[in-house]
């Protein structure tokens, strides 16, 4: 009997398993395989070797890339955090409750814009005659407008922009989470209000901070259109040289390569702080 | 002393949500722009960009082919979803774990790469470029997220009345389509507009997969290329409108089911 319901069982789960298995199992083996192979001329040669991974290890540009899009997503998970978390903050303990849920919904707005949408407004904001550049000149603070698109500023505050709203929410969950007699009690005991959120608040967000910019960095890493739009192309990313590959050179083996070296960059990530990302309160 | 902390956290918040809204707020704005650059100073209000948007037949198209790949993907990502997660907290079948590992997989690859490993794999089947391999693209991407939403509605008070049916004489098809699907109908809705929503705005995998047909994001991001034009304005709001209508049912439902959790 119990063996029949495990067989059933495995009749319900069997079609979401093929699918799996056909439409993301069958295509990562497919990049681990073509990774293994060499673009020479104008044809792919299917003999294996590791050709790809040595120019990966010793190509500058590639190298260059690979720092860009560490640099870059690395700025933007401080400065997500560092934005996000005052906020997150105002928000669970200044705002009055009833109102939280609707301050929290105005925060994920730019979550509602579509992703290609979302890059492109902001090139309304920061061209030469954008939004930004009409303001300052009009306030007579700069004469010329400033360069602010196409640069690597402008893909930080894009980013930016999107995670400060993951972070704000994770934090937002941890803070919530600290009961309010912990940082009441430290008060009564003489704490600082300073005292109190150093070594109280503060200690009991970290899971929100991690798990905040863990997801900031696992997205932003992989991420191609904030840095082809809003970035140009003057300093390439990872997945903006990826692209190229795939695009102008049709060199699929290399491509392979790089989107496991993303895949390999982002496991590791997870490895080193998979203990640390849960937001439920330990018990 | 409180006063100021108080008017401190006040001017931040408004700081932040104005960093926020901005570009929304600039996208919407000069999508009413009556002159061609939706660039200040604003010269509208008019309707011309929105006129202009539904008299291009590539974006109508896109729209079309959007709103068609999105409806049918995220109806196979919830249906495979409901069916695995109702198949595994039922019938507890033997590697209940190793199989909820295998279907949340996905979410842990980047689109890039889920998006290239599809392309590489059509093209050595010589299967060619086409909106059917999308509408697949973005069953697996919205597959681990509508299974892992169903997963959490189901309960084990249901199990009794599923039993009682039994009991009294139903077979598996009764008890599925009369009382399995029905209790969980918010999480069914849940799960497809969440997914309608990320096949909706999705654009990396569409632009590995698609061919002459394609979706809104990838109509966009060709006009693009032309530089800031007010009609693309007009393209994103509508767009934005879409995303906002889908995810507030999204919202309003999942509120439902969480009403219904607490009830139990």
């Amino acid at each position: 009997m119990i063996n029949r319901r495990s067989w059933q069982g495995w009749v319900l789960v069997g079609p979401a398993l093929l699918v799996t298995l056909v439409l993301f199992a069958a295509p990562m083996v497919m990049v681990i395989l073509t990774s293994l192979y060499r673009r020479t001329g104008g044809t792919t040669n299917r003999t294996l070797s590791l050709d790809n991974y040595l120019r990966l290890a010793t190509d500058a540009t590639i190298h260059q890339a690979l720092l860009n899009s560490l640099e870059v997503v690395g700025l933007t998970v401080i400065f997500s955090t560092l934005v996000a978390y005052p906020l997150a903050y105002i928000i669970a303990f200044r705002v009055p409750a009833k109102w939280q849920a609707l301050v929290l919904l105005l925060t994920v707005v730019p979550f509602w814009t579509s992703y290609v949408v979302r890059s492109y407004s902001w090139l309304l904001v920061l061209a030469k005659n954008g939004v930004i550049n009409q303001t300052l000149q009009s306030w007579n603070l700069i004469g010329e407008p400033l360069t602010l698109a196409n640069t690597r500023f402008a893909t930080v505050l894009a980013f930016v922009h999107f995670f400060v709203m993951v972070s704000t929410l994770t934090i937002y969950a941890s803070l919530r989470q600290i009961p309010r007699n912990l940082p009441l009690a430290a008060r009564d005991l003489g704490a600082s209000p300073f005292y109190v959120f150093a070594r109280v608040t503060l200690p009991l967000s970290i899971p929100g901070v991690t798990v905040g910019a863990f997801l900031t960095f696992v997205l932003a890493i992989g991420d191609y259109i904030t840095p082809q739009i809003v970035g140009g192309g003057n300093e390439l990313l990872l997945p903006q040289l990826l692209m190229l590959q795939v695009s102008r050179r049709g060199d699929f083996p290399l491509a392979a390569a790089m989107a496991l070296v993303l895949l390999v960059i982002v496991a590791a990530v997870y490895a080193v702080s998979a203990k640390n990302l849960t937001l439920e309160r330990k018990r | 002393m409180k006063l100021l902390r108080g008017s401190i956290s006040w001017i931040y918040a408004l700081l932040v949500f104005g960093f926020i809204l901005m570009p929304v707020a600039s996208l919407v704005v000069f999508s009413f722009q009556a002159t061609n650059l939706p660039l200040p100073p604003f010269t509208g209000p008019s309707l011309r960009w929105y006129e202009e948007l539904f008299a291009d037949s590539g974006m109508v198209e896109a729209l079309r082919n959007s709103l068609v790949v999105g409806v049918v993907s995220a109806f196979f990502s919830t249906a495979l979803g409901f069916l695995s997660a109702y198949g595994l907290a039922r019938y507890r079948p033997a590697g209940a774990r190793a199989i909820r590992a295998a279907i949340m997989t996905p979410l842990g690859v980047s689109y890039l790469v889920i998006g290239f490993g599809l392309a590489i794999t059509a093209n050595e089947l010589a299967l060619g470029r086409s909106l059917v391999l999308v509408t697949l693209g973005h069953i697996i991407i919205n597959l681990p997220l509508a299974f892992a939403i169903l997963l959490s509605q189901m309960r084990d008070e249901d199990e009794t009345l599923e039993k009682a049916a039994r009991d009294l004489g139903a077979n598996e098809w009764v008890v599925i389509t009369r009382i399995a699907i029905p209790v969980v109908v918010p999480g069914l809705l849940a799960a497809f507009l969440l997914s309608f929503t990320l096949s909706w705005d999705e654009f990396l995998i569409a632009f590995f997969l698609a061919d002459f047909d394609v979706t809104l994001p990838i109509e966009i991001w060709s006009q693009l290329r032309t530089g800031l034009d007010a009609k693309t304005n007009a393209a994103g709001t509508l767009v934005f409108a879409i995303s906002v209508v889908a995810l507030t049912l999204a919202y309003v439902l999942n509120r439902a089911v969480q009403q219904r959790s607490r009830r139990a």
